[in-house]
């Protein structure tokens, strides 16, 4: 599904810089990523989404090499295969919940906003518990509801790879497990691979695989 | 059309924001447009009724004063002229004389002495009631009868011209005896009495009880006990009469209807002694060169309004391009979820479009709505002396 192979990246300022020699996520697995603040794990999710290209090496999706891809093809690559999450949910205050959900649709290229999405929109809603909230805006929402929005967005494409970024970092033991529950069971249905980065070290277990990135980091003298 | 729906929503929830923007952009879009729109009018305006009045007689001195006074009555009360030149004019049979005296006021609004004459020269109307016929009749304009809420059978008092001189000019009561249709000039604001009329308002005609009592041996009798009429009666328009030369009575100004061009040019030509107490004016050059003045000042406003409304727009420009920065975040959460090339552009413009748009329907409402309205607006504005 997704693979790195020699993978060397670098910012263009600063001594950040992230090797990873080899690292496969196979469809429909649950991968955990977890290390030090700073360690490349965020990095890691925007090279894999193609918004860092790196230095050396290859990403590859599906075998194609995303860093290969014209510019439009890997904006059509994120918004058809990739579904973010994010720890912020970047959710848009001026749209109801379900605009949010369908905000994708609204902005990508290649997708196209129907009736069977809009539908497909609300059965994710109904799943996520979040049926009777669609109406109102994310100001409106507990966090615990708004997390489930933006699961619900990052779902509704039906993607092939789900990259969650810390998404139940702000959230309470109770609600971290529930939430950890949708997103495995929603990406389960949607067989899609999971790519979470956390900082819970409880959570770890229920991944399949877990990947450190204190192994991989390298800070340049 | 996402753009749109996006741009709409956001706008819509910063409800506030927006409608600041938009009234903002509506205001400098339609004040440069509502202003040469006024000034067009106002233009209008002030040379028609020049164009139609071609020659105009007064006391020499000021061209525009004498023009401003006798066609739109202003402030200004020019020194006057006398009755004789009236009959001269008659006697040189080169064009119609009509007299006009509007040396007073009843309230603010100003009595103009005439003749019937007046009345066909500038195709007034009565709306309602007759014209004058009888000393002491008033026939009013349609802005005084609006203002007043009078009308025929009411009557109008003239204002002493000074409270503390008690040997001065008295009040006198006048019926209003017909209402003008509008006309939107100068003329829907004055009260229209006969020229003799205004003479009696100016004290050189009066009326008065008889001063030979009944039985007396026909000596004049002067007493202060004798009555002095304030109102001009079918029971004592009898005892009304006239003191002194009628060719000295006094006329504010009068206008010249030549009966064609070659005697315009010959009045023009008898009144062109320098040294001489009267002038013959055309009117319209006169206005004209006021016109002109105008827009040379409003060639200078127009520079100030175009460096205001670069101000503003640069401030609305500012507004919404702070607002874009404070939406960073989402932009590029948009191009995480694969937003196309140009999409956040694309939202951008959307919302410029549609805050212009909404400001160019408000303005171009405001803007309909002074072409409409130009004429009763600059009307009502020189009215108040503007």
């Amino acid at each position: 599904m997704v693979e790195l192979e020699d993978l060397d990246f670098a910012y263009r300022h600063g001594n950040f810089r992230l090797r990873v020699p080899h690292l496969a996520v196979a469809a429909g697995e649950k991968l955990a990523v977890v290390g030090p603040s700073g360690s490349g794990k965020t990095t890691l999710l925007n090279l894999i989404a193609g918004l860092e290209t790196p230095q050396a090496g290859r990403v590859s999706v599906a075998d194609r090499d995303i860093a290969a891809m014209p510019d439009d093809a890997r904006r059509s690559y994120r918004a058809r295969s990739i579904g973010f999450v994010f720890q912020d949910f970047a959710l848009l205050d001026y749209l109801s919940a379900f605009e949010n959900i369908l905000y994708p649709y609204r902005i990508a290229s290649g997708l196209r906003l129907d009736g069977e999405v809009r539908n497909r929109a609300r059965l994710l809603a109904q799943a996520c518990g979040i049926a009777d909230r669609l109406e109102r805006r994310p100001g409106a929402l507990s966090r615990g509801e708004q997390q489930r929005v933006a699961i619900c967005r990052a779902l509704v494409t039906r993607p092939s790879l789900v990259l969650a970024d810390e998404a139940t970092g702000n959230l309470d033991p109770v609600n971290k497990a529930a939430i950890l529950d949708l997103l495995f069971a929603r990406a389960d249905e949607a067989g899609a691979a999971l790519l979470a980065v956390t900082h819970d070290h409880d959570l770890l277990p229920r991944f399949d695989r877990t990947v450190d990135f204190a192994d991989f980091r390298e800070d340049q003298a | 059309m996402n753009g749109f729906f996006l741009a709409f929503a956001y706008l819509r929830h910063h409800v506030g924001r927006s409608i600041v923007l938009v009234l903002v952009t509506a205001l400098i879009l339609f004040v440069p447009f509502a202003t040469q729109i006024m000034l067009s009018a106002s233009e209008e305006r002030l040379t028609a009724r020049a164009e139609t009045t071609p020659l105009l007689l007064g006391r020499r001195g000021s061209a525009l004063d004498l023009t401003m006074a006798a066609l739109y009555f202003s402030d200004d009360r020019p020194t006057p002229v006398t009755m004789s030149e009236v009959e001269t004019i008659w006697d040189s049979g080169l064009g119609i004389p009509i007299p006009l005296h509007f040396a007073f006021e009843s309230g603010s609004f100003r009595i103009v002495g005439t003749s019937l004459d007046y009345f066909d020269f500038r195709e007034l109307e009565i709306a309602e009631g007759r014209n004058l016929a009888v000393l002491g009749d008033a026939t009013i304009g349609a802005d005084i009868a609006a203002a007043l809420g009078q009308g025929v059978g009411d009557t109008l008092v003239s204002s002493p011209e000074n409270l503390f001189d008690l040997d001065g000019v008295y009040p006198l009561e006048m019926p209003i005896v017909g209402v003008l249709a509008r006309t939107g000039t100068p003329d829907d604001s004055a009260i229209f009495v006969d020229v003799k009329t205004a003479w009696v308002i100016a004290g050189i005609g009066h009326g008065h009880a008889d001063v030979i009592p009944e039985g007396s041996s026909g000596d004049v009798v002067a007493a202060a006990g004798i009555a002095q009429y304030q109102r001009i009666t079918p029971d004592n328009i009898d005892t009304f009469h006239f003191h002194g030369d009628p060719a000295d009575y006094p006329l504010s100004a009068v206008i010249v209807s030549p009966n064609d061009t070659r005697s315009a040019t010959i009045l023009l030509g008898r009144y062109l002694d320098p040294d001489g107490t009267v002038q013959m004016i055309e009117p319209a050059p006169v206005v004209q060169r006021l016109v002109d003045r105008i827009f040379r000042i409003k060639s200078v406003l127009d520079a100030v309004t175009f460096v205001i409304g670069i101000a503003a727009l640069a401030a609305v420009g500012l507004a919404v391009f702070l607002s874009y920065l404070l939406r960073a975040d989402e932009m590029a959460t948009a191009v995480k979820l694969g937003a196309r090339r140009g999409m956040v552009l694309r939202l951008l413009l959307s919302e410029t479009l549609i805050l212009l748009l909404l400001a160019g329907t408000i303005a171009s409402a405001g803007v309909l709505a002074v072409s409409h309205q130009a004429d009763v607006w600059v009307g009502w504005l020189a009215g108040f002396g503007v």
